[in-house]
């Protein structure tokens, strides 16, 4: 229970902070950029979302900081993320509504489908010590680590793209032919859409699940009780998995959270590469666009994913491993 | 309020030995005589250069490039910003990797790119390190108030995702120069090796040789210098190894999106006109593929390095075959 509490604790404070620098970012800078943003789009945008915009980032007002700040967690906390510039007249809400379902739909399942499908081949690596998977994965896996997302994800679009046109490169369906509905035709052409950026993001990222889960297999099987199994005549599956890879899988869960914000990391410019429409294209849009109200509202909207994410993990962790709730 | 944290290249640290001179990383100490812990350190890791495959491809890689970097002129003789030739040569003896839409060589482009990479990672990755090992050591040695506060700003600092912190800092600067980009790199992203040296520093703490110092009535300053810091030299090595790789990948990556500065001469910058030229599909695939294979290649440098060090500190993750014939000599 204190464990649960402090967790809590940590994820309310790391949100505060997140909230906070979110706030402070635009008003610290030099140069102040929100008022040259402003100017910019001053008599593009109506007077009344204008001066929505003046009070969103402080400026021509003569509020203090703090009623700004007060202001501010108010519109948070109630979803007021006032209008996108760049899609203007739409709301930054609406917007990201749009967007967020194919970041879910791509990103949430390809780390699934990494974190299952690492976790296995590293179980297996380990078991199997010394064979080919295991002498061959971790170095190609150590230099995978090193190439760029970004990079990796431009390789698949030159190979399978252009070069032998067996998938589709850009964007998240083919916008000239299909109009979004529940059909098998638009669903299948949202799959093979799919295909390369899942690709992609499947193989910059499962390396770090194989190598954490061998590392932690190889320590767990040279434990007493994996022993004793063996001693005992236990049928070798029932020692890999009940025996050792049950408790070996634990600093993967901590992983699986830390890295997550990685994994959002690279989907962004994954996302960039392939036109997506997923959030994380949408940030570099606002960032080009100098669509600050966007640009936030997608920062907050990350950082709080990726901080539940860890509670989360965290709370799994808890649950399976009894050591953590003593020692904290 | 500890998290437990794993990575690829965790070096956990070991249980505190009885020896009070017990190396921080234990690899094979041979020598008789007493050589300062940092001496030794540094024997050990150029030991383990030599004896690793690992470790030995990415230290010829990262010398390849480190010479690369010093020396462009000596290699490539064109200009690499001048619109000197045709636009959109293919590969040629004259222009190896062709050029650009623009006319440069691209050829001279990634030679003399390489030097902007290099001063990221070497610049970047010494900052970030050197403010772990303020804040991870500090945190561990001087323990309290102080342990809490400077570990909760490293927590709070590894959970907020660093890359869209990173794109909405430099999108409130305009872009930046290599130097802001090495700024708020540093800034950033120190935390993940904060930790790692706070719990190497923590296992230290009530050493014998520590409290020996503290009887003799050494200034804290002098102990956290002289005495801690020296013992953990793998350990910083391996910091700067992950931290110089970061600073590779983020500062190539904001190039990439077009927040450095357009006008350097960079593997990301590249990488960011050959985007904005749509070079993959206009027949132009070296000008991005090029670039980012030698970012794919440095980085490896660092992270086979690393892991190098990870084997030599955690033994039981060696290859089982060499273990083998490690214990026979």
């Amino acid at each position: 229970m204190r464990f649960a509490l402090r967790r809590t604790g940590f994820f309310l404070l790391t949100l505060w902070i997140a909230l906070t620098l979110n706030f402070l970012l635009p008003r610290l800078m030099p140069g102040n950029p929100a008022l040259a943003m402003l100017a910019k789009f001053h008599g593009v945008v109506n007077p009344q979302a204008l001066k929505a915009l003046y009070i969103l980032f402080g400026v021509n007002t003569h509020t203090t900081l703090w009623q700004q700040y007060v202001t501010y967690l108010h519109n948070v906390f109630t979803g007021n993320f006032g209008t996108s510039l760049s899609f203007y007249p739409a709301s930054v809400s609406s917007v990201i509504g749009g967007a967020i379902w194919w970041t879910i739909g791509l990103v949430g399942l390809t780390t699934v489908l990494a974190f299952t499908l690492g976790t296995g081949l590293g179980i297996l690596a380990a078991w199997r010590r010394g064979g080919r998977l295991d002498s061959v994965m971790p170095p190609v896996f150590v230099i995978a680590s090193a190439v760029p997302y970004f990079w990796m994800a431009m390789v698949l679009v030159l190979i399978f793209g252009i070069s032998l046109h067996w998938l589709p490169y850009i964007g998240g369906y083919n916008v000239a032919g299909d109009t979004p509905s529940l059909s098998p035709s638009y669903l299948g052409d949202v799959l093979s859409h799919a295909m390369l950026p899942a690709a992609a993001l499947l193989i910059t990222t499962i390396g770090t699940w194989i190598l954490t889960m061998r590392n932690a297999m190889i320590t767990t099987l040279a434990e007493d009780y994996v022993r004793m199994a063996r001693a005992k005549g236990l049928p070798g599956r029932r020692i890999m998995f009940d025996y050792a890879a049950r408790n070996a899988i634990l600093p993967n869960l901590t992983g699986f959270a830390m890295s997550l914000g990685f994994v959002v990391s690279g989907a962004i410019l994954i996302e960039y590469v392939f036109n997506y429409p997923g959030v994380g294209y949408m940030l570099l849009q606002a960032v080009s666009g100098e669509d600050f109200p966007l640009m936030q509202a997608l920062f907050l909207l990350i950082t709080v994913a990726v901080l539940v994410a860890i509670l989360l993990a965290d709370i799994a962790t808890a649950i399976l491993d009894p050591r953590t709730r003593a020692a904290g | 309020m500890s998290m437990p944290i794993s990575g690829v290249a965790t070096t956990t640290p070991g249980p505190p030995g009885p020896d009070a001179q017990q190396p921080a990383l234990g690899g094979p100490v041979g020598g008789r005589y007493v050589a300062p812990p940092a001496t030794r350190a540094l024997g050990r890791i150029a030991h383990a250069v030599r004896s690793n495959r690992k470790a030995t491809t990415g230290a010829v890689l990262l010398l390849i490039f480190i010479l690369v970097g010093l020396f462009p002129g000596l290699i490539a003789r064109d200009s690499p910003t001048q619109d000197a030739y045709a636009p959109r040569l293919g590969l040629s003896t004259a222009h190896l990797l062709g050029t650009t839409a623009y006319g440069q060589d691209m050829f001279a482009q990634v030679i003399w790119g390489t030097r902007n990479v290099l001063i990221i990672a070497f610049v970047a990755g010494l900052a970030c390190t050197t403010i772990a090992v303020l804040v991870g050591v500090g945190a561990a040695y001087l323990g309290g108030l102080w342990d809490g506060s400077l570990n909760l700003v490293t927590d709070v600092l590894l959970v907020i995702p660093l890359f869209p912190l990173l794109i909405i800092i430099a999108a409130y600067l305009h872009g930046g120069s290599t130097i802001v980009l090495i700024l708020v790199i540093t800034v950033t992203s120190w935390s993940y090796t904060a930790r790692q040296l706070r719990s190497q520093a923590l296992s230290l703490r009530n050493r014998d040789f520590l409290a020996a110092a503290r009887v003799r009535g050494e200034r804290q300053l002098y102990v956290i210098v002289v005495e801690v810091i020296p013992t953990m030299t793998s350990l910083l090595v391996a910091c700067f190894l992950t931290n110089a790789l970061y600073a590779v990948l983020f500062a190539s990556s904001l190039q990439f999106i077009g927040l450095g500065d357009p006008n350097t001469v960079g593997w990301g910058t590249m990488l960011y006109w050959a985007e904005n030229n749509a070079a993959l599909q206009t027949g132009q695939p070296m000008w991005a593929i090029a670039p980012g294979a030698c970012i794919a290649a440095l980085g490896a440098a660092f992270a086979l390095l690393n892991y190098a060090f990870d084997e030599v500190g955690n033994p039981a993750l060696r290859p089982v075959r060499r273990t083998r014939g490690k214990r026979a000599d």
